[in-house]
């Protein structure tokens, strides 16, 4: 890595890039990081500290401009995701009177939304592979597999992947185990032929652990069992039919 | 005052206009700023500008002391006036740092008995000086409080009671412990002067009869803004007492009952012909919207930033509000909200979107640099932004910045630090170098993603019209911050946390700091020495390090640093030392 032939008064180890757990080289990254009120995630949290100095004679604001991105490409990935964790303070710089309006208002909100059950709202992630973010639902707000699908369909409609193949899935005709939609789903063709394409299929992680297949159980039962929702590749998601019907068995007898 | 541009004015022969016409005509001067102008051309323009002088307006209650103020302005009927250092906000300053305005009423009660108006942010203000300030004082008119704390309701209380003539009580944003909400009972039954009442951001439920009947009595006002507790059943029985209002700021607009209720909204807000500005509405939905449709005719100023509201249902709206010129939303409304935005309101200078959910890092929520960019198609009279957001390129900044070159207040907050342009990887350095290239009328600037010292060589060079400039997580070494402070002729208020600015760019501004208002570095890598240094050289500043505990005995954790004639602090609490 080129700097230049003037260092003056840095050392290498100034200009040198760094990837660190906080206190590490006697700096005082650390200490700031403890001051700033990291929470327990602290031990996780990389501390990345690019230290370059435009002040090097001999070196034109383009080259500087390369060896940065050099060593951005190097970090950017990584940065964004262990930065993730930890909660700064003060920051993002939102009055306080904002921060508490707002999480009365979800609250409330969220009990006006309550229908059927009338206790607090049943938030899940939901991740669709090879988009770029998560997005969150309460399913409490939906009566059944459709409406949910129709709502994910809405919420990843933005990507190039169409998911209509989830309608089809959902397209059980009771929802539930017994008699019709059990008919549907355990139809082993059918099935097949979504796991190999390339379509997506949606899944869950319940209670337990485990991931599921969705559409399995009756919709009230899927809502108090889900934990999270990830929407994969048709190919991913062969390994977990077996399990899904197993589950189901044992939970009919 | 320079002493020696005064000895030079005063050696040439000057008006000889009488100094009570030169009075009268001073009287008509508003503007602090050109007030000051006027006091500095000679020794009786000085006198004249002093004694005409109604109202003052002190920017950081430590740079001066009451007495020097008093002794200098013997006519004051208004004040306004700032304490604590802006990063307070976000929990940055410790309590009990200071900027209490006891020692102020003191003075005002002795000197300015006919004191009429106070309006204060971030000060402290217990419930004693609301009791004092509201006896002190018999024409008292007006109070705001905005970002105040150490108070409670129990000092609304005591200024609902005894201020007879009081026109205006504005209390925002504030850290105050709310008892209950019978301070506004306390208005006597008599009382009917009020032309401004805001609590909107009081949580107690008021008595909603004695507000009602206020409202009826005081049949001058204006401004009314309530708390979310007033339902949207009660708004019509305040909006059909209030005629004359132009400023609306509602409770909960949750509709709980059916249809019925609905109509008599319908007419409330069909009669509301002059209002300008319009808030509040938390809890709002689809359905209840529509009410608001009759009265956005004229609406100029529209904060929807507690209402959770989606791009259709904003859509929607903005059709019925054609002369909107500021705008504040919540990211809910997404890309195709600002879409609508940008489609509806041509007139639009100023435009802030909140976030909802600022800590929530893994849900994707919010607007991204292409709402920014519909905005900057249709709106391009924009001249003041706040954008929180998670995800900006510098391509996008270019654009908006070329389709809108008047921008005075840029404000970007990128939520997620060090954060670089998501689809080049790129630092944010473009971005913001395009911002005060384009932008000439530059005068307030927050950067944030991830930037290395390029930004502020730009800044330095271009923002020549910059005068306060907000930083966090940003730079890569000294240099950055020597760029700022050699370029920025302007420059009043800078502040910093978490960057990689140390002593060498600190001692760099010596020559600066008097020129400017405040410093404020924390989370930097300033020493006490460096401190220590800069207070020896520059003995008219107050140079300030807030100690904070368990921290590294030769580290400058916080350091504020402010021009002041008021000397040292006499007040300071332990963990703030004065070099």
């Amino acid at each position: 890595m080129e700097i230049g032939s003037e260092k003056e008064k840095m050392g290498f180890e100034e200009t040198e890039l760094r990837l660190g757990l906080p206190g590490n080289g006697g700096s005082t990254e650390g200490e700031v990081a403890r001051k700033r009120g990291f929470s327990e995630t602290e031990a996780t949290t990389m501390d990345l500290k690019l230290k370059l100095s435009s002040k090097d004679a001999g070196m034109d604001l383009n080259e500087k401009a390369k060896t940065l991105k050099k060593e951005k490409n190097l970090l950017t990935a990584d940065t964004a995701k262990h930065h993730a964790k930890a909660q700064v303070v003060g920051w993002p710089p939102v009055r306080s009177f904002r921060k508490n309006m707002l999480a009365v208002q979800k609250g409330s909100s969220e009990e006006s939304d309550n229908k059927a059950s009338g206790n607090i709202a049943a938030f899940v992630k939901v991740s669709m592979d090879g988009a770029p973010y998560l997005r969150k639902v309460d399913l409490k707000t939906y009566q059944s597999y459709k409406e949910l699908s129709v709502a994910l369909g809405k919420m990843f409609s933005s990507f190039t992947i169409v998911p209509n193949n989830l309608i089809w899935f959902f397209n059980i005709e009771t929802g539930n185990c017994g008699s019709q939609g059990m008919k549907d789903f355990m139809n082993e063709s059918k099935l097949m032929d979504v796991l190999n394409s390339s379509d997506y299929v949606p899944t869950y992680e319940d209670k337990v652990g485990d991931w599921m297949l969705v559409g399995d159980v009756p919709w009230e039962m899927f809502v108090d069992s889900c934990n999270r929702l990830r929407i994969m590749k048709g190919k991913e998601a062969i390994g977990l039919a077996p399990r899904a019907m197993e589950k189901c068995m044992r939970n009919r007898s | 005052m320079d002493p020696e541009r005064k000895k030079v004015v005063e050696h040439v022969a000057v008006s000889t206009f009488p100094d009570e016409v030169l009075e009268r005509v001073l009287v008509q001067l508003k503007s602090h700023k050109d007030r000051s102008s006027v006091s500095l051309v000679c020794h009786s323009w000085y006198d004249a500008e002093r004694f005409s002088r109604t109202h003052v307006f002190i920017a950081n209650c430590y740079s001066v002391t009451p007495e020097i103020v008093s002794r200098r302005f013997p006519n004051i009927r208004s004040v306004s006036l700032k304490g604590k250092p802006r990063f307070s906000d976000f929990n940055l300053v410790p309590p009990n740092w200071g900027a209490n305005i006891r020692s102020w009423l003191v003075m005002f009660a002795a000197k300015y008995p006919f004191l009429e108006e106070l309006r204060l942010k971030r000060m402290t203000v217990t419930d004693e000086s609301l009791e004092f300030l509201a006896l002190s004082f018999p024409n008292f008119k007006a109070l705001s409080l905005l970002s105040c704390d150490g108070f409670s309701t129990d000092g609304l209380a005591a200024i609902a009671t005894h201020c007879k003539n009081l026109a205006e009580l504005d209390i925002q944003e504030n850290d105050l412990n709310d008892k209950s909400g019978s301070w506004l009972s306390c208005f006597p039954e008599n009382f009917s002067s009020l032309e401004v009442l805001n609590f909107a951001n009081l949580s107690n439920d008021v008595n909603f009869e004695a507000l009602e009947r206020l409202v009826s009595r005081c049949k001058s006002l204006k401004v009314l803004k309530v708390n979310r507790n007033i339902t949207l059943e009660q708004l019509p029985r305040l909006l059909i007492r209030a005629p004359l209002l132009t400023e609306l700021g509602t409770g909960s607009f949750l509709q709980e009952h059916p249809a019925c209720q609905y109509s008599e909204l319908e007419n409330a807000f069909n009669k509301c012909m002059n209002l300008n500005t319009l808030s509040g509405l938390s809890e709002v939905t689809a359905l209840s919207l529509p009410a608001l449709y009759p009265a956005c005719a004229n609406l100029t100023f529209m904060n929807l930033s507690c209402a959770a509201l989606q791009s259709g249902e904003l859509a929607k709206l903005l059709v019925h509000c054609p002369c909107l010129r500021r705008l504040w939303v919540l990211d809910t409304v997404e890309d195709k909200g600002l879409e609508a935005v940008g489609s509806n309101c041509p007139l639009l200078e100023e435009l802030r979107v909140f976030p909802t959910d600022p800590f929530d890092e893994d849900t994707f929520h919010g607007v991204t640099e292409s709402g920014f960019i519909a905005v900057s198609y249709g709106c391009r009279r924009l001249s003041y932004v706040l954008y929180f957001c998670r995800q900006m390129t510098n391509a996008a900044v270019a654009t908006i910045v070329q389709n809108c070159p008047d921008f005075t207040h840029f404000r970007l907050c990128i939520m997620n630090p060090w954060q670089p342009d998501y689809q080049t990887n790129e630092p944010m350095d473009e971005a913001f170098c395009a911002v005060v290239k384009s932008c000439t009328k530059l005068q307030r600037l927050a950067v944030s993603g991830l930037l290395t010292d390029l930004t502020f060589e730009y800044i330095g060079k271009y923002a020549k019209n910059l005068e306060t400039l907000s930083v966090a997580f940003a730079g890569s070494s000294d240099w950055g911050m020597q760029c700022v402070l050699g370029g920025c002729p302007k420059l009043r208020k800078l502040e910093i946390r978490d960057c990689p600015f140390g002593n060498a760019a600190l001692l760099s501004g010596l020559d600066k700091y008097e020129s400017m208002r405040s410093l404020w570095m924390s989370d930097c890598k300033v020493t006490m020495n460096g401190c220590r240094v800069l207070a020896k050289e520059m003995p008219r500043l107050n140079v300030e390090v807030i100690k904070v505990d368990g921290s590294n005995e030769s580290q400058a954790d916080k350091v504020y640093v402010y021009r002041s004639v008021a000397g040292p602090r006499t007040d300071a609490p332990p963990f703030v030392l004065t070099l």
